[in-house]
């Protein structure tokens, strides 16, 4: 696995390339601001393809670069360095409304002193769309959104996902080749959140064009997308589909950023039948399968929690194997979450399913054996 | 189900609630009484000059001094035109403070615009210099003005005195447009950008709308402020006479009634104004 796989050779992933030419298209794009009088890099360097018809996220932490990365791919900032290319048309440099994508905004960006019906068809107002045609592709939009009847009122009588509903309408309606999307469920509150999770996918199936989504929360981008962009301090960390980033982090941050990983070090002791074997402390020892590391690397490894098994006995064959002592045991209904402290310090996170004859429970102070597949290691770049 | 349930919680609520507001409004009617007291006393400070002001538009006076009241009459009312100098004097000051509105209006909101969206060079003395002008004494500008008139060989006369109002008045459209400006979400007109609308089409459509109460505000303290100036006036307009500046002529002889009929007919204009503006300002996007 390479340690970072920015880039368009990311062809390892779910992406559901129909057409060879890509919706959108960074390269080598660098932003840098100048902030007292010192430069400051909020994009470092991003190069990545974004096919036709994909629903694409940027994740990351706040202050990523996320926004910035969008808003260059918009027409509101030109890259420092580097070029922005829609549908194969280099586009650097061209102003926002000669570009033929939207954008729907996190803080909705509604003209308030327009009604619904105003705000969706102003786009098309400006391409000068004849009325009858405005009439129809409003009404079907706000239809689609499940608007129809509200056309009259002003943005601040409706409420937060109405409004969120009328920003994507305005901007789906303009028929745009990629629709751009920066945290627009981030003023919902969480129901309305996956319900509009839920609506947006079904959206983007019915209108099938690309969308490019920034958020900060993971569970949304891995629910949501067919590729993630792992963003970390104005990089991309790692390029690949849900599952893979989730199952295969690339980096120690991607493992981290997404949902509960653990960590652990160490050095490679032999390699056997294509398997590093790490040797820790009190016998344990972790296998990692297929990597291309010699005896005396040093090695970080991560491992989901709900990969562990726990058990009182050594567990044997083939597996991962680590002694440690029970130190917190929390109960989180589904599942259950205990810490468990290895002799040399770590804290390893284990998920264990509630299952109905759930037999191994622990108790805080236990002495138990936690084991998991080789496959469920993975050596990451350092 | 809300129909059902509704009942319940009301009955027990009167009930640890109702002592509570009692003593508060035992407590609180005294404090009610005198702020109501000294509302009156205050607009009746206020309005007392306005009253005999419009009261003595209607006095049967005699003599050439319109100060003691001699009996009620309408007469002065269809003899305005008795002093042509006088109607000369309210034209030249109703058109000087439309044109200074117009032009003020346009210079400040572009100055508005300028101070609240943009960071350039020079920004902050811009700022600087605005306040200054609305705090430096009348006196100062108008003697300042008359000296680069003269200096510059200038003729005072009408045009000087638009171009003086439309400078004193200019801050304060900019200061209140500035305040919309600082008010509205940048992205509304990213927004507009976005689904294709050119600069231009933009600050049509979304920008002006936006900050339109914050113009409208800005025009009407122009107009009232170039309206009644004095002081610079004085300084900047030569020969030219101006509302104002008749009556002060006027005082040694003392003051025709016809003057306080135009002085009514100026407050019943600003009045229907400050009444449009308190409609519209109410239907305000928030
Ligand atoms: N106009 C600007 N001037 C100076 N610095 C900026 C500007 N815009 C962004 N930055 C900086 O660039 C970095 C990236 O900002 P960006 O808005 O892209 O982050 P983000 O990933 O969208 O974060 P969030 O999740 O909080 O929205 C930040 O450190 C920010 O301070
Ligand atoms: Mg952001």
């Amino acid at each position: 696995m390479t340690d970072n796989q920015v880039g368009v050779g990311a062809a390892d992933t779910a992406a559901p390339l129909v057409s060879p030419v890509p919706a959108i298209e960074l390269h080598g794009v660098v932003k840098e601001y100048r902030v007292h009088g010192e430069l400051v890099q909020a994009v470092k360097g991003v190069t990545l393809a974004i096919a036709e018809g994909e629903f694409f996220s940027l994740l990351g932490p706040s202050g990523c670069g996320k926004t910035t990365t969008m808003r260059m791919i918009a027409g509101f900032e030109d890259p420092t360095r580097g070029t922005v290319s829609l549908h194969g048309g280099d586009v650097t440099g061209v102003p926002a409304d000669k570009r033929d994508v939207n954008m729907v905004f996190q803080s909705y960006a509604l003209f308030p002193h327009m009604n619904v019906w105003e705000n969706v068809a102003f786009g098309l107002r400006r391409r000068k769309t004849p009325e009858a045609e405005i009439k129809r592709r409003v009404g079907e939009m706000l239809a689609i959104v499940d608007l129809t009847g509200r056309e009259r009122r002003r943005p601040r009588e409706l409420s937060g996902g109405q409004q969120q509903r009328v920003a994507l309408a305005r901007a789906l309606v303009n028929r745009p080749r990629a629709l751009l999307l920066d945290e627009p469920l981030g003023a919902l509150d969480l129901k309305l959140r996956q319900a509009m999770q839920t609506e947006l996918k079904r959206i983007q199936r019915e209108v099938g064009i690309t969308f490019v989504y920034v958020t900060h929360d993971q569970s949304e981008a891995l629910t949501m997308s067919d590729r993630i962009a792992v963003m970390n301090n104005g990089e991309v960390e790692q390029l690949a589909g849900p599952r893979e980033i989730y199952e295969r982090p690339a980096t120690a941050f991607v493992a981290g950023f997404i949902g509960t990983s653990n960590l652990l070090t160490g050095t490679v002791d032999r390699v056997d039948d294509g398997c590093a074997v790490l040797a820790l402390g009190d016998g344990g020892r972790v296998l990692v399968a297929g990597s291309a590391h010699a005896a005396g690397d040093t090695l970080q490894v991560t491992v989901r929690p709900e990969k562990i098994t726990i058990s009182a006995e050594r567990p044997s064959g083939r597996v991962s194997a680590a002694r440690g002592t029970v130190e917190d045991v929390s109960y989180l209904g589904t599942y259950t979450s205990y810490a468990v402290r290895l002799p040399e310090g770590t804290e390893v996170t284990v998920f264990q399913q509630n299952a109905f004859d759930s037999s191994t429970t622990a108790e805080p102070g236990d002495s138990v054996w936690l084991s998991w597949q080789p496959h469920h290691s993975f050596a990451i770049g350092s | 189900m809300s129909v059902k349930s509704a009942p319940a919680p009301v009955p027990p609520a009167p009930v640890p609630a109702a002592p509570a507001p009692a003593r508060a409004r035992s407590g609180g009617r005294w404090a009610d009484r005198l702020l109501r007291i000294y509302a009156v006393l205050l607009l009746a400070w206020l309005f007392a000059p306005i009253v005999v002001m419009i009261v003595f538009g209607f006095n049967d006076t005699k003599s050439k001094s319109n100060v003691t009241w001699q009996g009620f009459t309408v007469k002065w009312w269809g003899r305005l035109g008795d002093y042509p100098e006088l109607m000369t004097a309210v034209f030249n000051s109703v058109t000087i403070a439309l044109l200074a509105t117009a032009i003020t209006t346009v210079l400040g909101t572009a100055l508005g615009l300028a101070i609240g969206r943009y960071r350039f060079r020079g920004a902050g003395a811009t700022n600087v210099v605005i306040f200054a002008a609305i705090a430096s004494p009348e006196l100062a500008l108008g003697a300042s003005l008359l000296s680069l008139f003269v200096s510059t060989g200038v003729q005072t006369g009408y045009a000087t005195v638009v171009i003086a109002h439309v400078l004193f008045a200019l801050s304060f459209v900019a200061i209140t447009v500035r305040a919309r400006v600082l008010g509205m979400d940048p992205s509304l007109e990213e927004a507009a950008r976005d689904l294709g609308a050119s600069p231009w089409t933009t600050f049509r459509l979304v920008t002006l709308p936006s900050i339109a109460p914050g113009v409208v505000s800005g025009a009407l303290l122009a107009f009232v402020l170039s309206i009644d100036d004095f002081v610079i006036t004085q300084f900047t307009s030569g020969p030219l006479t101006t509302f104002p500046l008749w009556i002060y002529g006027a005082v040694r002889q003392g003051v025709p009634p016809q003057v306080n009929i135009l002085g009514t007919l100026i407050f019943g204009v600003g009045v229907v104004i400050a009444i449009t503006h308190s409609v519209l300002a109410r239907r305000r996007v928030p």
